[in-house]
């Protein structure tokens, strides 16, 4: 018969197995949310999403707009008392929801990393003026704006590539990476 | 002292300035920054959102690569640094997941053995060239400045092997051994917002809101940072802040490394001073070249 693993074991297994303690060790003492700076823009605190993944919760949790409002600053992760790797739990999360696609409704952050990812594997090079397109449209026409306000006066200053650059060894590069993912390039 | 320099794709571009006065600043120091052949992206934050196999894997070809040369691997960029120290011990701790991305590497002649030690270029600065040093350097002492020691997050954590993550003052060393006063503030160790900048922009201006308000608050005339994104998100988007909360902030946000060129007595103009979007303050005019 067909079975599910539980939403918590999902999650579990996305986190690093060598580092830290599962989710289930959590005491709810709430010093994640309390040590975030983005705590009071969430819909859910990061105390909150771990209850609800421990509840089950798994739409919930999906939807919740908190994830996308986590910039990494790993305050949570290295005050947490029993040793939970909150900010890894996060990308979890975010990687969940972008397999996935579920994620909250205009959140922009799955297609920022998704085009970020995009471009490194392609080039082997981040490049700025390749991701605007992914956020740049979504504050309105002010944000669209101060985006282009911004692009000049940073491309006045010399301070952004017109061309993107790319690793020499750009054919080894792609190789490597596709022993990890095979995803179109040839053997 | 001669390490393996890892630059990162912002210092090639919106963080040129870091690059140049890390340079600069490194030779005058005696600091030899051999820049790593054909390294790639670390892969940032946006790379662990999608696969981290893939993820390690970045960072485990450049970090193949200083490995080569035998010497400590320096990033100058805080999130490069946190990435290149993650899958190093990762790496080292994880042998099916070092195996696996070994197999991979050797399509490109490499191979990951985990004798690499990753540095941030502040640590070299401090703990290697050494306070005394820097101060015997500085020919132009910063008297009277009052520069705010920014830290961000990933130089610090999650597992910056340093003693003190809470409360650090190493900057405020590094500062104070310039001339320039090192001001106390709460939010020296509080994130700038990241890449929320870019995908939840008003929850990351109001994070550069409050630092901005709380370096002011204390008198900053400076703030010197260690980070590429850092700078952008504090300096390139105090406009933006100014408009949304109807402030006035024109604080200059400068690398630390420009910081310790200029008290070097190295022209501004040779540390991309001027680069920046927001004009320097008047005080700092004197060591700009007017283009």
């Amino acid at each position: 018969m067909a079975e599910r693993h539980s939403f918590q074991k999902e999650v579990t297994d996305l986190m690093s197995s060598l580092e830290g303690n599962p989710i289930d060790v959590c005491i709810q003492c709430g010093t994640c949310s309390g040590s975030c700076p983005a705590v009071e823009y969430m819909d859910h605190s990061p105390r909150q999403i771990i209850a609800m993944i421990r509840a089950e919760m798994k739409e919930q949790v999906v939807n919740s707009d908190t994830i996308w409002c986590c910039s990494s600053c790993y305050n949570c992760t290295v005050r947490c008392p029993k040793d939970i790797k909150i900010t890894k739990m996060m990308y979890a999360l975010k990687r969940y929801c972008i397999w996935k696609h579920a994620y909250s409704k205009g959140a922009i952050g799955p297609a920022f990393s998704r085009r970020f990812v995009g471009i490194v594997v392609k080039t082997g090079k981040s490049y700025e003026p390749g991701l605007a397109p992914t956020f740049m449209f979504r504050y309105g026409m002010m944000g669209v704006i101060d985006n282009m306000m911004m692009g000049m006066s940073l491309l006045q200053k010399g301070r952004m590539a017109i061309v993107p650059k790319t690793v020499k060894r750009i054919e080894n590069f792609r190789r490597v990476l596709n022993r990890i993912i095979p995803v179109g390039v040839k053997e | 002292m001669k390490y393996s320099y890892f630059p990162g794709c912002s210092l090639e571009t919106v963080a040129k300035s870091y690059d140049v006065s890390a340079r600069i600043t490194a030779e005058k120091l005696g600091v030899e920054l051999a820049e790593l052949e054909d390294w790639n992206c670390c892969g940032a934050t946006a790379y662990f959102h999608i696969d981290e196999i893939l993820a390690h894997t970045l960072c485990a070809r450049n970090l193949a690569m200083a490995e080569k040369t035998g010497l400590d691997v320096v990033a100058p960029c805080s999130a490069c640094y946190k990435n290149m120290l993650e899958t190093s011990i990762q790496l080292k701790k994880d042998v099916d997941l070092r195996e696996h991305i070994n197999l991979a590497l050797k399509e490109d002649g490499l191979e990951f053995s985990g004798t690499v030690r990753v540095r941030h270029l502040v640590d070299v600065f401090t703990d290697d060239v050494g306070l005394e040093s820097i101060g015997k350097h500085t020919v132009n002492p910063l008297k009277g400045v009052r520069i705010a020691p920014y830290y961000g997050c990933q130089m610090l954590r999650p597992k910056m092997e340093r003693e003190n993550i809470e409360s650090p003052e190493f900057l405020e060393n590094l500062i104070s051994a310039t001339g320039a006063e090192a001001i106390d503030y709460p939010l020296k160790t509080s994130c700038c917002g990241g890449s929320l900048i870019a995908t939840k922009n008003p929850i990351a201006l109001a994070m550069v809101r409050n630092l901005l308000k709380c370096a002011a608050d204390k008198g900053a005339d400076l703030i010197a940072t260690t980070c590429p994104l850092c700078q952008v998100n504090l300096e390139c988007y105090q406009k933006q802040v100014n408009r949304k909360y109807g402030t006035e902030y024109a604080i200059p946000v400068l690398y630390f490394t420009q910081v310790l060129g200029l008290a070097f007595g190295i022209p501004g103009e040779n540390l991309l001073l001027g680069k920046e979007l927001s004009p320097p303050a008047n005080f700092l005019k004197a060591f700009v070249k007017q283009a």
